[in-house]
């Protein structure tokens, strides 16, 4: 099992950015088919994550759930007024989830998850019109989480367990709008920094008034990743003496970046050959109020990112069509924490609507194959980032996500 | 199981092709964008050094890359714009070689000392020149602008021959891209079928007379229609402007071509003669304020023989408390060397001649006298000649030390100070340019841009740009000039270029957008000097 993880935190580097903010919905195959609903559904080892205290209620006494997707992006930018037109490089993320649980007796299960609930990437044409806010950025945090789930009665359970996180980032931009070197090459700022690591915990509850009936409660706390060994480089600044411009090199910097925290309240209901479940999340964004570098040569970056917390509402259906295949179907409004004014590019997210689907291949009664996909569809929105150099930097943003994924479930 | 697979796979690479974002209205389309009645495939600039994108007192790379035809050249490409060829030099230190000797000065850059503080323009001296004038790059340039040309200069055969640099007859700027060395750069011009052009021609006419301190003749006081008998610091004479003016135009619009004319901007108002103020001599200063007693004493000796002669105005004294102005040589004032001469025989003896000429035209400056940019660095400094001349004619060192100091006690020459006739004689050949160029302007059809409006703004209150920045004339801080005073920063080669777009938009309906000024740099820092 260490080795296992270990090799999987090696492997899932690569993450991506979806939903609100940097907030990735992408955390096991068959919630994602179903809209990424999952805190009242009893299914598969997927709860590990969703709702900890559900998987004592799980039948086998070994339950497996791993997935990957893989994540396709890409985020168009033009201004009218100017004349400008930017596109992301279409990069593919492919974020992973492993999760696993045993009941231990009838009233304790132990389980263990590893998934990637936030990321992003987002690389821009170096030197575009908005390099003074990204020219590229990579964020990744890798959860770990051991989870204990105790059954009180056959109504109620509760489940819960701390959070590993180790994290990385890499940020690029341009100095200002229009600073550079003698020979006009434009003044950047770059930072490197993996191996952030911090604690969390999760706790979850369910509630089963009926047999086919589940109701379920979660909450994930925040995690403030604290970057303070991380190297930054800073390069084409001019030669000057000039207080207030840092000298070419590398120096150190430090740097907080908020996992905000989760609550999810939600149902499922199970009816003859068919279950609906609903999710609504609540994800509390306020917490980042603004991303503030301070660099060891002195100098600073102040960017205000001015969050409001956010809901998601969730819906998913899961039909079993025959003995071996169960079809999957959802959706989900995701409104965006970003305020008006705060548009910054690293993160352009503005509401999206999220489209899934799925199904589950039993290939035998222990194994299935789960695929699923997400289309997450934003508006075009006008809109822009004003607290940076220079003043309003904005125009018109439109973006998409794509995600196939494919996964194992294996039960015993 | 197989079959299936197929199928899944091809509907998830249809359902990825159609989750490509695009937008309602993509900007790349025909349609947002138009060229109304102007075809700009292609666009040929003609001008001086602003047109060029000449800055920081040279040519580099960088301020080219961010002249106005440059600029706008990239927004007419939303609308059929050609490509833009610039003649680029071959680097951003500025300066120049003829045969490997260098004959024009690299960039200025604004250095600051070890604790911070500006220490000013400086010459840059990170890398050596390298552009060679006599390599000739060939004759098709979108971007014909040539520092230091004026209105008749593009007209002038003889202008790109390499032979006539170092006489002072040729451009040197032109040599590197003259077809022969026999054409004009009008010729040339043409000769590349423009289908759009621009003329922002004019600035030099009265600009080194003015940057000289009116050395110059004014062409229009005595009416001297011939160009190839002009100094190089002359005005020229309107007349002469207007026929050269229209002979460009007829030129350029022969093929049925639209264009751009822009207004010459009122000189006076750059910083090269706003930033010297006429009172700079401070009592505070160590080298001036102990000295003032003396001076004052010396003065008055000389102050009441002018009130003897009846020019009881010309009195010099400085202030002990506040800031003095300056002394000058006024050319239009009467000389009075001579009676000068008589009524200070009993102060100075035989010294006297020699005092009467030194103050036979000087007065204190005024507020209504500009000092150049250039006179900042000889100001309150010895004149070692005037030393060595004086101590020639008898003084003492320690005399001829105290009529030797610039500015003090030896008045300012003429080149350093542009008297109100001086401003008289610029701002009425400017206005008949001006005339010239608007009146012709409407002749043709041809699209306005009135650039000394937007100056006059700068100078006077400032532009507002987004984000709370203001582009101003003041120097250094301002934004709006580069270190030498008297050409654009990239910002205000932006600003002028959405002036431009505004004008085409206007004239022909073209439909262009515009550049944000914000994005485009200021002055340019680098410790790189000697």
């Amino acid at each position: 099992m260490r080795k296992l993880l270990l090799l999987v935190l090696f492997v899932s580097v690569a993450t991506v950015t979806y939903a609100g903010g940097y907030r990735v919905s992408v955390q096991g195959q068959r919630a994602i088919a179903m809209g990424h609903t999952g805190v009242g559904v009893v299914n598969s080892a997927e709860l590990v994550f969703f709702n900890p205290a559900g998987l004592v209620y799980l039948e086998n006494k070994l339950n497996v759930s791993v997935g990957v997707s893989g994540v396709f992006t890409d985020v168009l930018y033009q201004n009218t007024e100017f004349g400008v037109s930017s596109e992301t490089d279409s990069s593919v993320g492919t974020p992973l989830n492993i999760y696993a649980s045993y009941k231990v007796n009838d009233w304790m299960s132990l389980g263990l998850g590893v998934y990637t609930p936030y990321g992003s990437e987002v690389t821009w044409p170096t030197n575009w019109e908005g390099s003074h806010l990204v020219n590229e950025i990579e964020l990744a945090a890798i959860y770990v989480q051991p989870v204990v789930s105790f059954k009180l009665s056959d109504h109620f359970s509760i489940g819960g367990g701390p959070i590993f996180v180790t994290g990385s980032v890499q940020f690029n931009r341009n100095a200002n709008r229009t600073a550079t070197d003698i020979e006009g090459n434009r003044s950047n700022i770059a930072i490197d920094d993996s191996g952030v690591t911090n604690w969390g915990w999760s706790v979850g509850a369910m509630f089963n008034p009926t047999e086919d009936l589940h109701i379920g409660f979660s909450y994930r706390s925040e995690i403030i990743l604290e970057s303070e060994d991380g190297e930054a480089t800073f390069s084409n600044f001019p030669n000057t003496t000039r207080p207030g411009i840092p000298p070419n090199g590398t120096t150190s910097f430090n740097a907080e970046l908020p996992l905000p925290a989760e609550l999810t309240v939600g149902l499922s209901y199970e009816c003859d050959k068919w279950l609906f479940a609903f999710d609504y999340n609540r994800q509390f964004w306020e917490v980042y109020e603004s991303l503030d570098l301070t660099f060891g040569n002195g100098s600073s970056s102040i960017n205000p990112r001015n969050y409001k917390n956010s809901s998601v509402y969730r819906f998913g259906v899961q039909y079993e069509a025959t003995e071996k295949i169960t079809l999957r179907a959802g959706y989900y409004r995701d409104e965006t924490p970003v305020q008006p004014g705060f548009f910054a590019p690293e993160t352009p997210r503005n509401d999206s609507d999220g489209f899934t689907g799925g199904l589950s291949f039993a290939v035998t009664p222990k194994l299935a194959i789960d695929a699923s996909f997400f289309y997450l569809r934003f508006e075009e929105v006008d809109a822009s980032y004003d607290a940076g150099s220079g003043g309003p930097f904005g125009g018109t943003y439109k973006s998409s996500a794509f995600a196939p994924g494919l996964g194992l479930t294996y039960k015993m | 199981m197989m079959r299936k697979n197929i199928k899944y796979l091809a509907i998830l690479a249809l359902g990825f092709v159609a989750c490509e974002p695009e937008f309602d209205n993509p900007i790349e389309e025909s349609g947002v964008y138009t060229n109304g009645e102007a075809d700009f495939s292609t666009y040929v600039a003609l001008g001086n050094s602003l047109t060029a994108g000449f800055a920081d007192g040279a040519l580099y790379i960088t301020g080219q890359e961010n002249s106005y035809p440059n600029i706008i050249s990239q927004q007419f490409k939303s609308a059929g714009g050609g490509d833009f060829i610039q003649p680029l030099m071959a680097d951003n230190t500025g300066g120049a070689l003829l045969g490997g000797t260098q004959i024009l000065d690299n960039r200025f850059v604004l250095a600051f000392d070890d604790k911070g503080a500006p220490i000013g323009p400086d010459i840059y001296t990170g890398a050596a020149p390298t552009t060679e004038i006599s390599t000739n790059l060939g004759s098709s340039f979108n971007n014909m602008g040539i520092p230091g040309a004026k209105s008749f200069h593009l007209a002038a055969p003889e202008y790109g021959n390499v032979a006539g640099v170092q006489p002072g007859l040729a451009n040197p700027y032109y040599v590197r891209f003259a077809s022969s060395t026999t054409s004009t750069v009008i010729q040339d011009a043409v000769a590349q079928d423009p289908t759009f052009f621009s003329l922002w021609i004019g600035n030099n006419d009265i600009l080194s007379y003015a940057t000289s301190g009116g050395v110059g003749v004014d062409q229009n006081e005595v009416p001297n229609l011939d160009p190839s008998t002009y100094g190089s610091t002359d005005i020229t004479n309107t007349t002469v402007f207007a026929g050269v003016y229209s002979q460009l135009l007829d030129a350029l619009t022969a093929n049925g071509a639209k264009g751009v004319v822009l207004s010459l901007p009122s000189v006076t108002s750059i910083p090269f003669f706003t930033t010297v103020p006429h009172a700079p001599l401070n009592p505070a200063d160590e080298s001036f304020g102990p000295q003032i007693p003396t001076l004052n004493a010396t003065y008055a000796g000389l102050n009441l023989a002018f009130e003897a002669l009846g020019v009881p105005e010309r009195a010099i004294q400085f202030s002990t408390t506040s800031a003095s102005a300056v002394v000058i040589k006024d050319e239009s004032l009467t000389d009075i060397t001579d009676g000068l001469a008589l009524a200070l025989a009993g102060t100075f003896g035989p010294l006297a001649p020699v005092v009467a000429a030194q103050f036979g035209q000087a007065r204190q400056a005024t507020a209504n006298d500009l000092l150049v940019l250039t006179s900042s660095s000889v100001i309150g400094k010895l004149d070692t000649d005037r030393l060595a001349e004086l101590m020639g004619l008898g003084l003492s060192q320690e005399q001829a030390g105290q009529f030797s100091v610039k500015g003090v006690s030896l008045p300012l020459e003429d080149q350093y100070v542009l008297i109100p006739a001086e401003q008289t004689a610029i701002e009425n050949a400017r206005n008949g340019f001006n005339a010239t160029i608007s009146a012709l302007a409407a002749a043709n059809g041809l699209a306005f841009y009135d650039a000394a409006a937007d100056l006059a703004q700068a100078a006077n209150g400032g532009i507002p740009l987004q984000g709370g920045e203001i582009v101003t004339s003041q120097f250094i801080t301002g934004g709006g000039f580069s270190l030498d005073g008297v050409h654009p920063t990239p910002r205000a080669q932006a600003i002028i270029a959405n002036g431009i777009l505004d004008a085409v938009k206007k004239t022909y309906g073209a439909n262009l957008p515009k550049v944000n000024p914000v994005d485009y740099g200021t002055v340019t820092l680098s410790n790189n000097i000697n």
